[in-house]
């Protein structure tokens, strides 16, 4: 075991993977010399050499049509769009053409592609970096979409998307990226991607969430207790698909659920687990499954962007009238 | 003005420098005669005879496509007459280990490059067993997004020359495609890693119908490739022997490591820009289809084989005969085939089917049982 932060968690991911697998490529704007903005590939490219680790020009669908091309050639690539909010500029790479790569081909080809990419607000970045975009990519069918809240569920799942036969979005929260470190194994482990993991367990109520909300909710959950309740804290980790069973188990144990995203709530995941718990578990449930989220508003810029994230305090509420339903 | 231009300061004359260097390559005048001597390639009267064959047989492919759709009995179909010698010229300098990544009005590279016909009549009817490519042939789907292909050939181009194979990726699109942001990020990124890329813009002079004199302040496409400080071609394009010699030099420099090209090909397309409802007479005259239609690939391409006493009416007849042959056969290997069924695509969504689609599954099986 060693202390790790979240980012080097992810370099321990990729250097696992690089070492595994030759056909793994790395690449992406600054990923090569400079390590990344975040240092998230730091001394890669000096271990595994230009070949494997390699800058690219600074065009986003150009990384995004190199992976693809470099997929049909048998590699495993793992570009980095170096913030998520220039995803707009990959779009068609990612949601026409890699998530339909199966598909269009007859199930010839595949797109075993992993795109590493920060977002998440509370780090006052310009406009377009922080977005919570990860709704417009889990509503593509043959993408999967992930989001580690933990520097040990980083690497696991990090390693299990690498090793995915299909595109993977793999998310990773700039707030997280050396908010804490925690004890990471120094060997190579894989969380399967698509399970949920309950960070907190509980049985008054059914907190589920995901990213940098996780570590909110557990908060709202430690002052519930001060209050008598005991509330759960299910992480979805993977957000397309969805871990239907965790998610329904839980609520079937506590019979009232809140779901918490740090994107605006419009057409989001929440939205999608509530309506996965009205299918599967209505009977269950002794109050209406209700959502905390951000404001229906484009993403501010940093002045505002504090009291438009959700926190601890909305959570509390929110649980507060549902439990109190 | 503020100061007295100089040669290094004169922008507008460094732009004119440029553009004049980019001259149109022929070999074969409209009459078939050779008029660039010194640009024949050494290629066997096999081969020749080989090359008129298929742009023949292309020719009546399109002709009896296009009935087949006035039919009901093909489906999406862009038709290819006048552009043989930019299509099949160009993808007679390749080789079978190579890649070929289209557009959508670049069928014909692909079947000639191993995709049979019969899947291309079941691509065009929106079957997905269309797109699925025998193992071995390197082609991808046509692609719809244009200017996607460029992006993914600079991708595969990278992968080729990684694996140290002796192989391009050649991809086309057209003037319109020209203008996408993936065209030039496609030819940065090759050329930035030296990567072996063959770039075929094919104008024919019209986006749907947009002039190409709209897509550009260019005076040519081939000169963008000085953009990406690669080496840019203007060739003409309804001379086969002239693109097949851009695309051998092209394919070439690409496999000794020294990076991708871009070759321009001036052509036209005879008919609409699809079958679904386009009308060129809105956007083209009668004068400008005539004047294209004397530079016709075939024509001149016959004229300089029969020349050489390489060509005839018969051999002519014969491959006309095959090709309509073999497009039965394939309409009927088309019609034979079962239609898809959105079970199947349910199956290869993914690797492995995620919890939803193996509940909607079951949904769409009962449904496709009854």
């Amino acid at each position: 075991m060693a202390q790790m932060t979240m980012i080097q968690a992810i370099t321990d991911a990729l250097r696992t993977e690089l070492k595994n697998d030759e056909n793994v490529l790395v690449f992406g704007e600054d990923v090569g010399l400079n390590g990344g903005v975040f240092r998230a590939t730091e001394g890669l490219q000096k271990e595994f050499g230009e070949d494997r680790v390699f800058d690219t020009p600074l065009a986003e669908s150009g990384i995004g049509g190199l992976a693809i091309g470099l997929a049909l050639e048998g590699y495993r690539p793992v570009p980095e769009i170096q913030f998520f909010g220039f995803v707009f500029e990959v779009m068609d790479s990612v949601s026409g053409q890699m998530a339909r790569m199966r598909y269009r081909s007859g199930g010839k080809y595949s797109s075993p592609i992993t795109i590493r990419s920060p977002f998440g607000g509370g780090v006052h970045t310009p406009e377009l970096h922080a977005d919570s975009l990860e709704g417009l990519m889990a509503q593509q069918p043959g993408l999967k979409v992930v989001i580690p809240s933990t520097p040990k569920d980083a690497k696991g799942l990090l390693i299990s998307s690498i090793r995915d036969n299909d595109p993977v979005i793999f998310l990773e929260h700039m707030k997280l990226y050396r908010s804490f470190r925690e004890d990471v194994p120094e060997e190579e482990y894989t969380i399967e991607i698509g399970k949920a993991d309950v960070k907190r367990e509980g049985t008054d109520l059914s907190i589920i969430t995901y990213g940098a909300m996780v570590h909110e909710s557990i908060k709202a959950a430690e002052a519930l207790e001060k209050d008598g309740y005991s509330v759960e804290v299910v992480d979805l980790r993977t957000i397309q698909p969805l871990d239907i069973e965790t998610i329904i188990a839980s609520v079937e144990k506590t019979n009232r659920a809140i779901v918490v995203q740090e994107a605006q709530k419009q057409a989001g995941i929440a939205a999608s687990v509530v309506a996965e718990i009205n299918d599967r578990a209505i009977l269950s449930l002794e109050a209406p499954v209700l959502r905390v989220t951000a404001a229906d508003t484009v993403f501010p810029f940093s002045q505002a962007e504090t009291v438009w994230l959700p926190n601890v305090k909305d959570i509390i509420e929110t649980a507060k009238k549902v439990l109190e339903f | 003005m503020a100061s007295k231009k100089t040669a290094q300061f004169d922008a507008v004359k460094t732009l004119a420098n440029i553009e004049e260097q980019f001259e149109m390559f022929q070999i074969l005048d409209e009459e078939g005669n050779v008029v660039n001597e010194d640009a024949m390639p050494e290629i066997s009267d096999e081969d020749l005879q080989e090359l008129m064959h298929r742009m023949v047989y292309t020719r009546i492919l399109d002709q009896r496509s296009i009935s087949l759709n006035r039919q009901g009995r093909l489906g999406f179909y862009a038709p290819t007459a006048g552009q043989e010698a930019s299509q099949i010229a160009s993808h007679f300098a390749l080789e079978k280990e190579d890649w070929v990544v289209p557009g959508y009005r670049d069928v014909p590279q692909i079947i000639w490059h191993g995709l049979p016909l019969s899947q291309a009549f079941l691509f065009s009817r929106g079957h997905f067993l269309g797109n699925k490519s025998p193992e071995g042939v390197n082609v991808l789907p046509p692609q719809i997004i244009i200017g996607a292909q460029y992006v993914q050939t600079a991708g595969i181009a990278l992968g080729l020359k990684k694996r140290g194979k002796k192989a391009v990726a050649v991809t086309y699109t057209g003037d319109g495609g020209s203008s996408q942001g993936d065209f030039y990020e496609g030819i940065n990124f090759a050329g930035s890693y030296a990567a072996p890329a063959i770039f075929i813009v094919q104008n024919n002079q019209f986006a749907i119908s947009t002039p190409r004199d709209k897509q550009t302040a260019g005076k040519t496409i081939a000169q963008k490739a000085v953009s990406a400080g690669i080496p840019g071609i203007l060739v003409d394009g309804m001379d086969p022997l002239a693109v097949y010699v851009a695309t051998l030099d092209a394919r070439e420099r690409a496999v000794n490591g020294e990076g991708p090209t871009l070759i321009e090909t001036l052509c036209y397309r005879y008919g609409p820009h699809t079958m679904a409802g386009d009308d060129p007479t809105r956007y083209r005259t009668s004068e400008m289809d005539t004047e294209w239609e004397k530079k016709d690939p075939l024509v001149r391409f016959r004229n300089f084989l029969e020349a050489k006493g390489l060509w005839n009416e018969e051999k002519e007849n014969e491959v006309i005969e095959i090709a309509k042959e073999e497009i039965k056969e394939a309409i009927k290997v088309a019609d034979d085939t079962g239609k898809q069924k959105v079970t199947d695509l349910m199956e290869i969504m993914y690797d492995e089917m995620p919890y939803n689609l193996k509940e909607q599954y079951e949904i769409y099986k009962e449904k496709e049982s009854k």
